[in-house]
């Protein structure tokens, strides 16, 4: 469906020649709205469940399995189960203080400020612009080289701060195989672990890793190891949108799941003990 | 066996103008460019459209179609539905001239003003050497055929005309970062170039650039992010910072607006000294530079003063010759790689003020 509303054409600067007069904001036939919506909907529906869940405070810890969802991972107040706290609970245990305040922030400025997300929001919500050869739905336009949006270029440190909390979530993958018996296998396992395989391979596809990796280099041909590096990170790369929207739904998924089963609504399946 | 299709096409010029229906016999196979000079051959002999090769490469016929930035001359007619009204609009970004043609010039003064490859001055012309796996990444961004899509459909300037002095678009991004990551290229300042004087910082990475390229260059991943990131390494990382402190490295100094072109292997021994483009002339909206020159003082001086014509001439060798006196006629039969230049081996351009052996005709008579 075309879009025909009129416009009035912007006054043209410099005094130089006028741009052609088309009335039209758009002249796009496709469904252009269609992909920042989807994305509105989407990420507007995790964040909702992710904020639910981080202050629920409750239901993130299977005591018989070890099993721990990332979102209160390490757990930090001192509200926290025993065995679900890696270090300490050295934080009040007020209901406004998220139980894993020590990752989430970073988690989320993380992905606040990754390219693929920039991109997603910056059109979806921002309109700036909501599509391809679209109007941006703003007067005025000066990207990221003022406050705020010039802490973007921090995404490098959040990169660095996923990076070390990818790896506390692997130490809870690792404790998670657990039973009453002291070994055991379910379920939540496979799906502990899928979600720590999918978070380092977001982590490890971002653009800043990219760079830190090889991409600073000017020649490839003195650093072979950090090349064949930067080769498999730029495959990863190429992926780094569907990597985004995978670890949301491995992270939801594993938190609902840990979260059904502590809460008793369902039984982990288990293989070994 | 052709069918009739609707058209409505823009026909107007910087005065005003107006979408115009078309019926065009279209046939199998054909791209909305032979449409086009189907209808300059009948009912539009006036219809201005700008075109050469019709084959993608040489990105003349950029123009949008049913709205989106495209080439006439890849846009198959035969992605369209048979009763579906293709519209025809000229580039949106840049000044109209007529019709479908449009005032591209934006673009060049933008190439003007980005520094060109700074060769290493320790190395000849000729002599030039690089690996393959060093040159890849430059080499992707070759591929650019300057149809200047990515520049027309870039929001910065697409919606906000008023960036246009201090944005040079997604075209010349992908050129800072060829030459950035060029393996022989000099100069070290590029990154803060494209930052301060290129307006990188008015990228939000929406991926636009990318989308519409007819080269299906990679844009944004492998051009504009690794530039940011590479700023991000020069003006934002303390760890770099912190190295670069206690370690007493990439001394590089931090540029403004203006005074991005102070360093760089390309200043030794006052070889570019004088070669300044602008000349002193104003700058546009606090945007300048000159191709690959830089400015150093001592060289400008010596340029302001002239040449001294009592100076003692340097003799240039002779052109390398084989035994019967001739240049060789091919590199194969040469001792050395590439061709023997014919002035010498020893002379490189451009020639330094002091080795010109240039003589007045009138150096030599007394004076009255």
């Amino acid at each position: 469906m075309t879009t025909t509303s009129a416009r009035t054409p912007r006054p043209q600067p410099r005094g130089g020649r006028a741009r052609a007069a088309i009335a039209a904001k758009t002249l796009r036939t496709d469904r252009w709205w269609f992909a920042p919506l989807i994305t509105v909907v989407g990420l507007s529906a995790w964040v909702i469940y992710a904020t639910v869940r981080v202050f629920m405070h409750k239901w993130y810890w299977v005591e018989q399995y070890h099993y721990l969802t990332p979102f209160y991972s390490p757990c930090v107040t001192d509200r926290c189960v025993e065995g679900s706290s890696h270090f300490g609970q050295f934080l009040p245990g007020w209901w406004i203080i998220p139980d894993a305040a020590l990752t989430l922030p970073f988690l989320l400025l993380f992905r606040l400020t990754c390219y693929y997300y920039r991109k997603a929001y910056y059109r979806s919500f921002w309109l700036s612009p909501p599509a391809c050869a679209v109007p941006d739905g703003h007067q005025s336009y000066s990207g990221e080289t003022r406050f705020p949006l010039l802490g973007q270029n921090l995404h490098r440190y959040f990169f660095y701060a996923a990076a070390i909390i990818s790896l506390i979530n692997t130490w809870d993958a690792i404790l998670a195989f657990h039973s009453p018996e002291g070994f055991g296998f379910g379920l939540g396992n496979i799906i502990l672990l899928v979600n720590v395989v999918m978070l380092w391979a977001y982590t490890i596809s971002c653009h800043s890793c990219r760079h830190i990796i090889g991409g600073r280099l000017k020649h490839f041909s003195k650093h072979p190891m950090r090349y064949k590096a930067w080769t498999g990170v730029s495959w990863l790369n190429v992926r780094h949108m569907q990597l985004a929207w995978i670890t949301l739904g491995t992270l939801a998924l594993t938190d609902f799941y840990v979260m059904a089963v502590a809460a008793g609504w369902i039984n982990d399946l288990r293989f070994i003990n | 066996m052709g069918s009739k299709r609707q058209f409505r096409i823009w026909r107007g010029d910087e005065t005003g103008g107006d979408l115009k229906d078309y019926t065009v016999e279209v046939n199998e196979g054909e791209v909305v460019l032979d449409v086009i000079h189907r209808l300059q051959a009948t009912e539009a002999p006036d219809l201005a459209c700008r075109w050469n090769c019709k084959a993608g490469k040489c990105g003349s016929c950029s123009m949008e179609i049913n709205g989106k930035p495209r080439l006439g001359c890849m846009t198959r007619m035969s992605t369209f539905e048979e009763s579906e009204t293709v519209t025809v609009t000229p580039l949106r970004t840049f000044p109209v001239i007529r019709d479908l043609v449009t005032d591209v010039s934006f673009n060049y003064e933008k190439a003007r003003e980005t520094p060109a490859f700074a060769p290493p001055a320790d190395v000849a012309p000729g002599d030039y050497r690089m690996e393959q796996v060093d040159v890849e990444r430059s080499q992707e961004f070759r591929k650019c055929i300057e149809c200047f899509l990515c520049q027309n459909v870039c929001h910065v300037i697409r919606d906000h005309d008023e960036n246009k002095p201090a944005f040079s678009g997604p075209r010349y991004f992908i050129r800072a970062a060829e030459l950035d990551m060029h393996p022989l290229d000099a100069r070290t300042d590029r990154r803060e170039y494209a930052q301060s004087d290129m307006g990188l910082g008015f990228c939000n990475i929406t991926k636009c650039c990318t989308e519409v390229c007819p080269e299906h260059i990679k844009i944004t991943d492998n051009g504009i992010i690794p530039m940011k990131e590479r700023v991000v390494d020069r003006r934002y990382d303390p760890l770099v910072w912190l190295g670069n402190k206690i370690f007493r490295r990439g001394q590089v100094p931090q540029t403004s607006a203006t005074s991005g072109h102070s360093s760089g292997a390309v200043t030794s021994g006052g070889t570019h000294g004088g070669a300044h483009a602008h000349g002193g002339g104003p700058h546009v909206g606090g945007v300048h530079s000159h191709a690959g020159g830089s400015h150093d003082s001592a060289a400008e001086r010596q340029a302001q003063q002239g040449v001294n014509w009592h100076r003692e001439v340097p003799h240039p060798t002779a052109p390398a010759v084989d035994a019967s006196g001739k240049l060789p006629l091919t590199e194969l039969t040469f001792n050395k790689a590439a061709a023997p230049s014919p002035f010498g081996d020893d002379v490189t351009f451009p020639l330094p003020p002091e080795h010109l052996n240039f003589a007045h005709p009138q150096q030599d008579e007394p004076k009255h």
